[in-house]
C-alpha cells in the first residue's frame, strides 16, 4: 500500500485521506461528526465497530459498513450524510438502545455522551417506546442457558470511587478495551451473550470485590453512564457527568511518571479528575490520579501558622490529633510565625556559624519551590546542607550514572519500551509504584516485547513476563556479574560499540571472568541456567532497556547494582538507540526536577558540583553572593549530626523524616533535640509534631509550578482551587522565610523562578514557561525554541571528560545486617498502590483510604502456615531496633523467609524497624532489607 | 433486574484483590489436563474451549474455584475464562450462590422441525415427570436430526421420534452415551479407491492448479450456505503469504441441516480425504476440524478415523486437530468459527480483512464446509463434467437436501441443483404427510426465508432465490403444511436468533429480541416490522442479524390471508 495521500468520494465531494485513516476520521476531517458509541476517539482506543450507530454506504457493498472501523480507499465512494440507509440504521440503532435506557433525568448521567447522540439524531426517547418494547416487558428469559442470579447486581456500589448501574449500559465493551487494552488490568469482560450479554468484573463478582486495581479509566470511558465516579451520582442512582463548573488542566502530584491531568471543580472544590493526553499516560491515570484529590480538603488540613504551646515537649503524642493541633500549638498570625521561625534560624547561625543549620527541600514541590529552597540555604543559611528525599530513593542510582555516564536522569523514556525486544524490569514493582508507567510494559508485552523480571518478589506484570528471576533478597550484585560473566565468556558483548562509546571493558572481563552463574547461583538462589537464559535474551536483543526502582538502589550495595546495570547495557550497546536504555523509575513527581534544580548537598543545580571552583564562581555571580565550598551533609548524615549537637536548627518543607527516615527512634530523637525547628506542610505531619513553628503550606492544585518526571519531561502544573484559610504557596513562604535572612528577594510569581532557573541550568536549554504554557510538556534536553526534546539521549557520545561511559567493576557484599539465629527473616519495605510515601496526603483522601485503610504486613502463604497465622491476625515484627504490630495478608508472592511492610502507616511504622546502614557512595539506607523476627500478636496488641 | 446497594466502607484485606486461588483446586485441576508447568504448552490460549470440556465433563459443571484456577493454569484474567465459560450453551457455570446441576440433563430440540412434530408439548411432559434432583429438562437448538424429529438428548445419547416413555426408559437404563455408528473404515475406503487423489496430489501426480481447473468446471461451491466459488477461495489463499491454515466447518447448526452429519457417518475417510486435499492445496500448517458439541458420536468416529490415518501414515501425528463446539450456532459463521478456535467467544469478525487474509491465529485460513470438501474426490474421480450436468432447469450440480417436516420421506436427498420444491417432495420425499397440503416452506433452514406453496415452483439453487427475499444456503427445507400455525413459527425462528445472538452488534442482540417481543403480540405492526428489518439487515455485522428478519419480511409479503386466518392482524 503506498503511503501517500489519495482521494476518494464522501457524499458528492471529492476528500482525501492518509493511508490507515478510517472512513469516521476522514468524515470527521470534512466536517462531518458521524454519530459513535462504542468508538472512542482518543488515544489508543481500537475501534471495534460493535454499536453501529456510525454507518455509511459504500457504493458496491450489500451491507452498509461501521465507518469507525472501515479504511479508506483511494476511489472509494461513500454516503454518509446523504445516505438515506445510514441515516435510517444510525437512528434504528439509537432507537434500539433508547428503548432500554433509564430516563435521561433520573439516570446516572443526563449528560452523557449517549444523550447527545441522541439529541445529534433527534431521538424523541417517548416515541421510541410508544413502538419498540422494552427489554423488561418480556416474561421468558431470551437467552436460556443463563439462569437468573439474584447477586448479579445491575446497581453496584460495592466500590468506593466508582458507581455501576449496568441499567444504562449498552455493551459497547469500551470499558472491556479501556481495562484490558488500554490499562491492560484485565479485570472488565463482556460475559455470556446475546440479549444476555453482560459487563462483568472477574467472575461477575462486585467491583469492589473484584481485582479491579480503580485506575477508573472504564469510567472515562464509558458513553452512558453506566460506569461513573461515585463522586457524580447520588444515592438515588441519578447523575450528571457535566456536574462541574469549570476545569483546569495540570499534571499528577503523586509518583514520577507524570501523568497530565484535567481537575473538573464545583464550588471551588475538585469534583472528578480525568486523564488528559500527556505524552507519559496518554489520557490514562491511576487511583491516586484519579480518586485521590479531596485531600487538600481534609479536616485537619491546616489553615492557620501555630507556633509550639510552651512547656509542651517536642515527640509524637498517642493523644495529639492532627484536626484538633490547639492541645499543642497555638494558632498565630503570619507575621508572628514568620518572624519567630526566620528568627529562631538567625540566632542559630549567628551563634554557632552556618553548619549549625541545614534544610530539608521536598520532591512534592515544584522546581521552582526546589530552586528557592536549596538558594535559601545555599545563600541565607550559608551551607551546602540541603538535601531531600531523593536520598531515599534514588541517590545509589545517580551517583552510579554521574560516575560512570557522567548524568543522573534516564537514558531513555519509559514510552520507549514499546520499541525494544527485550526489558529488563528489576527491584521495581511498576504496577504498584508506577501504575501508568506499568501500562505500557504491559502493551509492550502484548505486542512481543519479551519482559524479564528480576526480583525477589513476585508481581502483578509476572502475568506478562517471558521470565521471572526470583532471587535471594540481597544477592543483586552477584546475579549482576553472572550475567556479566555469561556475556563475557559467550562473548555476546558489542565490541564496536564498546570500543567506539565506553572505556574499562578490559578490566571488567577480568573481573568478572570467575562469578560464573554455577558459582554464583546458590547465593543467588537462581539456577545457573536460567542466569544464562536471562543474559543470553538481554544480550542478544535487538533493542533493550533496563528499568529499575528502589530495589535496586535502597541497599548499602545500592550504587554497585546501578553500576552493574549500567555495565550490562554498555557492554550490550543497548543505550542511545530507539528501544534502549537506562531508566531508574523515579519515585516522586519532581524527584527529577528537585535533583535538577540543586536540592542536594554535593552538588549545584544539573549537578555541578560545589567544589569546582569555576562552578562556583557562576553561581556567585548569578546570585551575587559568596558560596561555600564544602558539600553539605546528607539526610540520614544530618540527623547524626543533630544527634551529635553539630546541627541545631532546621527548616523542612513537605518532608516527613519522622516517617521515611531509616531508624525511627533515632530520627525522632534527633528532631526533638533541634533547638529550632520549622515545618512547612500541609498537616500536622509526623515531623511536625517535633516543631516550634509550622506554617500552612499549598496542596499541589493550590498553585503554580512546573514538575520534571521521570521522563526528562517538565511540566506544568495550575492552579485549580483557593488556598484554604491562611494557607499560602510554599514559594511564597520560603521568601518570606529567606527575606528575614536579609536577602533582597522579590519573586511575584513563578515564571520568575523559572526565568532564572535558565540562566542556571543549561538542562533548560530552549525551554521556557510560556513554551510550557503553551505546550504543556517538553523533554529536556532540547535542541531549539521549536523542537521537541530528547527521548533517547547519548546516541553520539557522553556528557563525560572524555565522551565514553566507563565501566565500574563490583563485588559483591553482604547486607549490612544478614540473617541470623535471632533475627532469621528479611524485612523489606516499600509503597503500596493506593498510599503515597508517608501517607500524609493518601492517608486523608477518602477512597485510597477505603481501599487500604490500616496496617499491614505481607507474608507468603507458608509464612503464614508456619507462623499459624490465618489472613488479619496480628503479627509483631521485631529488629534489633525496635518493633511493631499489624495485620497479617497473605500474599503468594511473597518469598518465603520474607515479610513486607509499606512504610505509609504511622500506627505501624515501618521504619521504626529498618537499618540506617548507609550505602558509601549514595548515602541512601538498607531501606530493602533488615533482618527481623516475626511473631503472632493479639489483636489489642494493634495500636 | 436486581438491584443490590452497598455502603463502600473501609475494608481491610487479608489476601490479595478479587478471587483467592485454592492451591488444591489447582492441584486437582492439573490431575485432570496435565501439568503445565512442564507441558507449557498446556497453556495455548486456544485450548480454554477444550479445558473447559474436561473439566464440564469431569465435574459435570463448572465451579467458581475450578474457573479460577483455571485462569491460573493458563495465566489468562479471570475475565477471559469467565467470558468464553458464560457464552457457550454447553457449559455450567455454577456461583457460588448456586447448586450444580442434577446428574442428568435432558435436552429436548425446539428447532422448527421439532416443534411441528410435538416437541413443546414433549418437553413439558418431561418437565412434569422428571425428578428435579435427578434429571433437568432444557431446550436445546436444532440437533442436527430433523428427519427424525421431535429428537431428545439424553446425556450424550439421542432420542430420535422421541416420547415420553422412550426418553424416560434411557434416563432409567443409566446409559447417555452417544449411540453407536457403523462406518466405512479406512481399509473398505481405501479400497473403493480412495486416498489416490490425495496420494497423487503429494506425489506431484496431481497439482494445484489442474485440481482447481477441475472444481471451476464442476462449479463445486461453498455447500455451508454462502455459496463461494471453492476453486476460487483456495486461489485466495493461496495468494497470502505462509503460513497458513485450512479449517473445515463442521458446526451445522442451521436448524434443518443435517447433512454434514450424514456424510460424516457415513463416508468419513471420504471427507478426511476432501479435507486434507483442501489442506495440502493451500500448503496448511495444520488442518482444524471444528466439530459440533451436538454430534458427539461423530467425535469417537473422527477420532478413530484420523487415528487410522496416522497408523497409515496419512497423516502426521497431530496435523489434523479436531476440536469441539460447545452449544453456539454462531460458531457456523467463519471467523467466529475462528474465534472459537481460539478459546474465544465466538463473535464474528468484521471484514476486511477475510479470514483468507487474516483467519486462525491471525494467519491465512480456507475455511470450507464439510460437505464442500466431501465431493472432492469424488468430482475428480468421476470428472467435473460428471457433477456439473447433474442440474435441473439450467442449473449445474448436484445438492444434498435435508428436507424435514411435513413429507411423507424426511431425510437427507441428494438430488439435481434447481430442483424445484414440488419436485423434490414428489419425486425424492414420497410426496406430502397424509392429511397435510403444502402451505409454506423454508428453502435454507432458519435464516433462508419463508416461501408460500404458489411459489414451489421455483428452481432450488445459489442465486435462485434472491427476488424473493431468500436464499438457498445449506438447502434445509422444512415444509409446513396448512396445518401448522404462522406465528408460531415466525416466534421459534425469531427466538432461536435471539438465544444465539452473540451480543456484539446492536441491531441483532437488541433486534431479534424486539423483533421476537413484538411477534408475540396479536397485532403486527408491518411498518415497525419493516423498518426494524431494514435496520437489521443493513447494519448488523454477520449473517445471523442479517438474516433474522428474512422470516419476517417472508410472512408480511406472501401471507396476510394466512396470518389473518390465524387471528394474526396484521397492520400498515
Amino acid at each position: 500500500m503506498t503511503n501517500e495521500t489519495f482521494t476518494l468520494t464522501l457524499d458528492g465531494a471529492e476528500v482525501s485521506a492518509e493511508p490507515g485513516e478510517t472512513l469516521w476520521q476522514v468524515a470527521k476531517r470534512a466536517g462531518e461528526t458521524i454519530p459513535h458509541l462504542c468508538f472512542k476517539d482518543a488515544y489508543g482506543y481500537r475501534a471495534d465497530g460493535n454499536c453501529r450507530a456510525c454507518m455509511v454506504e459504500v457504493e458496491g457493498e450489500r451491507a452498509l459498513a461501521a465507518s469507525c472501523l472501515r479504511e479508506a480507499r483511494p476511489g472509494m465512494v461513500v454516503r454518509s450524510a446523504s445516505s438515506e440507509r445510514a441515516r435510517t440504521a444510525r437512528e434504528g440503532v439509537m432507537e434500539l438502545l433508547v428503548a432500554d435506557q433509564p430516563d435521561r433525568e433520573t439516570g446516572p448521567d443526563r449528560s452523557s455522551h449517549f444523550w447527545d447522540m441522541a439529541d445529534a439524531l433527534a431521538i424523541d426517547a417517548d416515541a421510541v417506546r410508544q413502538w419498540l418494547p422494552q427489554r423488561d416487558a418480556r416474561a421468558t428469559p431470551t437467552v436460556h442457558h443463563v439462569p437468573d442470579r439474584d447477586a448479579s447486581p445491575v446497581h453496584d456500589r460495592s466500590h468506593s470511587a466508582m458507581a455501576v448501574n449496568l441499567d444504562a449500559c449498552i455493551e459497547c465493551n469500551l470499558c472491556v478495551r479501556a481495562c484490558r487494552e488500554v490499562q491492560v488490568n484485565d479485570v472488565i469482560g463482556l460475559a455470556h451473550r446475546g440479549a444476555a450479554a453482560k459487563i462483568v468484573f472477574d467472575f461477575d463478582d462486585p467491583m469492589g470485590d473484584s481485582t479491579c486495581v480503580a485506575c477508573g479509566e472504564c469510567v472515562q470511558a464509558c458513553p452512558t453512564g453506566a460506569l461513573m465516579p461515585a463522586t457524580l451520582v447520588d444515592a438515588a442512582g441519578q447523575g450528571d457527568s457535566a456536574a462541574a463548573d469549570r476545569s483546569v488542566d495540570s499534571v499528577c502530584p503523586y509518583c514520577g511518571v507524570g501523568c497530565q491531568l484535567t481537575y473538573h471543580i464545583k464550588d471551588d472544590a475538585i469534583l472528578h479528575v480525568s486523564g488528559r493526553d500527556g505524552p507519559s499516560n496518554h489520557n490514562r491515570l491511576c487511583v491516586k490520579g484519579r480518586f485521590g484529590f479531596d485531600y487538600p480538603r481534609h479536616p485537619s488540613r491546616l489553615t492557620t501558622p501555630l507556633i509550639r504551646k510552651p512547656g509542651i515537649p517536642k515527640g509524637l503524642d498517642p493523644a495529639f490529633d492532627p484536626a484538633e493541633p490547639t492541645t499543642h500549638f497555638r494558632e498565630a498570625s503570619w507575621d508572628e510565625a514568620l518572624e519567630l521561625a526566620a528568627k529562631g534560624l538567625v540566632d542559630l547561625k549567628a551563634a554557632h556559624g552556618p553548619d549549625a543549620l541545614a534544610g530539608f527541600g521536598s520532591a512534592k514541590c515544584s522546581n521552582e519551590e526546589a530552586w528557592l529552597f536549596q538558594k535559601l540555604v545555599r545563600t541565607g543559611f550559608g551551607s551546602n546542607h540541603v538535601d531531600h528525599c531523593t536520598r531515599l530513593c534514588h541517590a545509589s542510582s545517580v551517583a552510579a550514572l554521574m560516575e560512570c555516564i557522567g548524568s543522573g536522569a534516564v537514558t531513555a523514556s519509559f514510552m520507549q519500551a514499546l520499541e525494544a525486544d527485550v526489558v529488563i524490569l528489576t527491584g521495581c514493582n511498576p504496577a504498584v509504584n508506577h501504575p501508568v508507567a506499568a501500562t505500557f510494559f504491559k502493551q509492550a508485552a502484548k505486542q512481543g516485547t519479551r519482559i524479564i523480571i528480576i526480583d525477589p518478589r513476585g508481581q502483578a506484570l509476572g502475568a506478562y513476563a517471558h521470565h521471572t528471576l526470583r532471587f535471594t533478597p540481597g544477592a543483586d550484585v552477584a546475579l549482576f556479574n553472572a550475567m556479566l560473566n555469561v556475556i563475557v565468556t559467550e562473548e555476546l558483548y558489542d565490541a564496536a560499540y564498546i570500543r567506539e562509546h565506553t572505556e574499562g571493558f578490559e578490566a571488567l572481563k577480568e573481573h568478572v571472568r570467575d562469578m560464573t552463574p554455577e558459582a554464583m547461583a546458590e547465593s543467588c538462589g537462581v539456577p545457573a541456567e536460567a542466569i544464562r537464559e536471562v543474559a543470553r535474551e538481554y544480550a542478544t536483543a535487538e533493542r533493550a532497556m533496563i528499568f529499575w526502582g528502589m530495589g535496586i538502589s535502597q541497599h548499602v550495595h545500592g550504587t554497585d547494582n546501578a553500576r552493574c546495570l549500567i555495565s550490562l547495557a554498555l557492554a550490550c550497546g543497548h543505550t542511545g538507540r530507539p528501544g534502549t536504555g537506562l531508566h531508574p523509575l523515579r519515585g516522586q513527581n519532581n524527584v527529577q526536577g528537585a535533583s535538577d534544580a540543586g536540592l542536594i548537598p554535593m552538588v549545584l543545580p544539573d549537578y555541578q558540583p560545589v567544589g569546582d571552583a569555576q562552578v562556583r564562581a557562576a553561581f556567585e555571580e548569578l546570585w551575587a553572593t559568596p558560596l561555600e565550598e564544602r558539600p553539605g551533609l546528607t539526610v540520614v548524615e544530618i540527623m547524626d549530626a543533630i544527634a551529635a549537637g553539630t546541627i541545631k536548627g532546621m527548616y523542612i518543607l513537605g518532608e516527613n523524616p519522622a516517617m521515611s527516615d531509616p531508624d525511627l527512634a533515632h530520627a525522632r530523637a534527633s528532631l526533638a533535640r533541634l533547638e529550632h525547628l520549622v515545618v512547612q506542610d500541609l498537616f500536622v505531619t509526623e515531623t511536625a509534631q517535633f516543631a516550634d513553628v509550622i506554617l500552612p503550606a499549598s496542596a499541589w492544585p493550590e498553585k503554580d509550578g512546573s514538575v520534571t518526571n521521570t521522563n526528562r519531561q517538565v511540566q506544568l502544573g495550575r492552579q485549580a482551587v483557593p488556598l484554604p484559610g491562611d494557607a499560602r504557596p510554599d514559594w511564597w513562604i520560603i521568601q518570606e522565610i529567606a527575606r528575614r535572612f536579609g536577602l533582597d528577594w522579590d519573586y511575584g510569581h513563578p515564571r520568575e523562578v523559572f526565568a532564572e532557573m535558565t540562566l542556571g541550568m543549561p538542562s533548560l536549554d530552549h525551554i521556557t514557561w510560556e513554551r510550557l504554557e503553551r505546550e504543556g510538556s517538553v523533554t529536556y534536553p532540547c535542541p531549539a525554541d521549536d523542537a521537541p526534546g530528547a527521548d533517547v539521549v547519548f546516541g553520539d557520545a557522553f556528557p563525560t571528560a572524555s565522551g565514553r561511559a566507563k565501566f565500574s567493576p563490583t563485588l559483591p557484599l553482604p547486607p549490612d545486617e544478614p540473617i541470623d539465629r535471632d533475627y532469621p527473616t528479611v524485612l523489606t519495605t516499600g509503597r503500596q498502590l493506593e498510599h503515597w510515601h508517608t501517607g500524609s496526603m493518601t492517608r486523608r483522601a477518602r477512597v485510597l483510604d477505603d481501599l487500604e485503610p490500616e496496617a499491614v504486613a505481607s507474608l507468603a502463604p507458608g509464612e503464614m502456615r508456619r507462623l499459624g497465622l490465618a489472613p488479619g491476625d496480628a503479627l509483631t515484627i521485631t529488629t534489633r531496633r525496635g518493633q511493631i504490630t499489624l495485620k497479617t495478608r497473605v500474599d503468594p508472592g511473597m518469598a518465603e523467609g520474607m515479610v513486607f511492610v509499606p512504610f505509609c502507616y504511622a500506627e505501624a511504622a515501618a521504619n521504626i524497624l529498618t537499618n540506617p546502614a548507609l550505602d558509601p557512595d549514595g548515602k541512601i539506607p538498607e531501606f530493602k532489607y533488615a533482618a527481623c523476627r516475626l511473631a503472632p500478636a493479639a489483636v489489642e496488641a494493634l495500636s | 433486574m436486581t438491584v443490590q446497594t452497598v455502603t463502600p466502607k473501609r475494608r481491610f484485606r487479608g489476601k490479595p484483590r478479587g478471587r483467592e486461588l485454592d492451591p488444591a483446586t489447582l492441584d486437582s485441576l492439573r490431575r485432570l489436563l496435565g501439568d503445565e508447568r512442564k507441558a507449557p504448552e498446556r497453556r495455548r490460549r486456544d485450548l480454554l474451549i477444550e479445558h473447559l470440556h474436561v473439566l464440564q465433563d469431569a465435574r459435570g459443571h463448572l465451579s467458581l474455584a475450578d474457573l479460577r484456577a483455571l485462569a491460573a493454569y493458563m495465566n489468562l484474567p479471570m475475565a477471559a475464562v469467565y467470558e468464553t465459560a458464560t457464552f457457550y450453551a454447553h457449559f455450567d457455570v455454577v456461583h457460588d450462590d448456586q447448586a450444580p446441576p442434577p446428574a442428568i440433563t435432558v435436552r429436548v430440540c425446539d428447532s422448527l422441525s421439532c416443534q411441528l412434530a410435538g416437541a413443546a408439548a414433549l418437553k413439558a411432559e418431561l418437565e412434569a415427570g422428571a425428578d428435579p434432583a435427578r434429571v433437568r429438562v432444557l431446550r436445546a437448538p436444532c440437533m442436527g436430526r430433523c428427519d427424525m424429529a421431535p429428537v431428545v438428548e439424553v446425556g450424550h445419547r439421542h432420542v430420535s421420534h422421541a416420547t415420553r416413555e422412550a426418553v424416560e426408559a434411557v434416563v432409567d437404563t443409566g446409559h447417555f452415551h452417544p449411540e453407536a455408528i457403523l462406518w466405512q473404515r479406512l481399509e473398505a475406503y481405501r479400497d473403493a479407491g480412495g486416498y489416490r487423489l490425495l496420494a497423487d496430489c503429494r506425489a506431484g501426480k496431481v497439482s494445484v492448479e489442474r485440481l482447481m481447473e477441475t472444481l471451476e468446471a464442476a462449479n463445486l461451491r461453498g455447500l455451508g450456505g454462502a455459496g463461494f466459488p471453492t476453486f476460487k477461495k483456495w486461489h485466495f489463499v493461496r495468494a497470502e503469504a505462509g503460513p497458513r491454515y485450512c479449517a473445515i466447518n463442521a458446526d451445522e447448526g442451521e436448524p434443518g441441516t443435517f447433512k454434514d452429519r450424514h456424510y460424516l457417518e457415513r463416508e468419513p475417510h471420504r471427507f478426511l480425504e476432501g479435507a486434507l486435499v483442501s489442506a495440502w492445496a493451500v500448503e496448511a500448517e495444520a488442518l482444524y476440524i471444528y466439530l459440533r458439541d451436538e454430534y458427539p458420536g461423530l467425535h469417537r468416529v473422527l477420532h478413530a478415523a484420523i487415528a487410522e490415518l496416522e497408523a497409515a501414515g496419512l497423516a502426521a501425528p497431530g496435523y489434523i486437530v479436531v476440536r469441539r463446539g460447545a452449544g453456539a450456532y454462531i460458531c457456523g459463521e467463519e471467523s467466529a468459527m475462528i474465534e472459537s478456535l481460539e478459546g474465544k467467544p465466538g463473535k464474528p469478525r468484521h471484514r476486511p480483512p477475510f479470514v483468507a487474509q487474516r483467519g486462525l491465529f491471525d494467519r491465512p485460513t480456507l475455511v470450507n464446509n464439510v460437505e464442500t470438501v466431501v465431493w472432492i474426490p469424488t468430482i475428480w474421480a468421476r470428472g467435473a463434467a460428471w457433477f456439473a450436468d447433474q442440474g435441473r432447469h439450467g442449473r449445474k450440480g448436484l445438492r444434498s437436501f435435508s428436507v424435514s417436516g411435513r413429507v411423507n420421506r424426511p431425510g437427507v436427498h441428494l438430488a439435481p441443483s434447481g430442483i424445484t420444491l414440488n419436485e423434490l417432495i414428489e419425486e425424492y420425499c414420497g410426496g406430502m404427510a397424509a392429511g397435510h397440503r403444502l402451505a409454506a416452506y423454508l428453502p435454507g433452514g432458519a435464516s433462508g426465508g419463508i416461501l408460500p406453496a404458489s411459489k414451489a415452483d421455483i428452481p432450488l439453487d445459489f442465486d435462485t432465490l434472491q427476488a424473493e427475499g431468500c436464499f438457498i444456503g445449506s438447502a434445509a427445507i422444512i415444509v409446513l403444511s396448512d396445518q401448522d400455525d404462522l406465528r408460531a413459527a415466525a416466534t421459534n425462528l425469531l427466538a432461536f436468533f435471539a438465544d444465539e445472538s452473540c451480543g456484539q452488534c446492536t441491531p441483532c442482540r437488541v433486534g431479534t429480541e424486539k423483533m421476537l417481543t413484538l411477534l408475540e403480540g396479536d397485532t403486527w405492526q408491518a411498518g415497525d416490522l419493516e423498518r426494524l428489518s431494514r435496520v437489521m439487515m443493513d447494519a448488523s455485522i454477520c449473517g445471523l442479524g442479517q438474516a433474522a428478519p428474512n422470516p419476517v419480511l417472508g410472512l408480511l409479503r406472501d401471507f396476510r390471508d394466512e396470518l389473518a386466518a390465524q387471528n394474526v392482524i396484521v397492520k400498515g
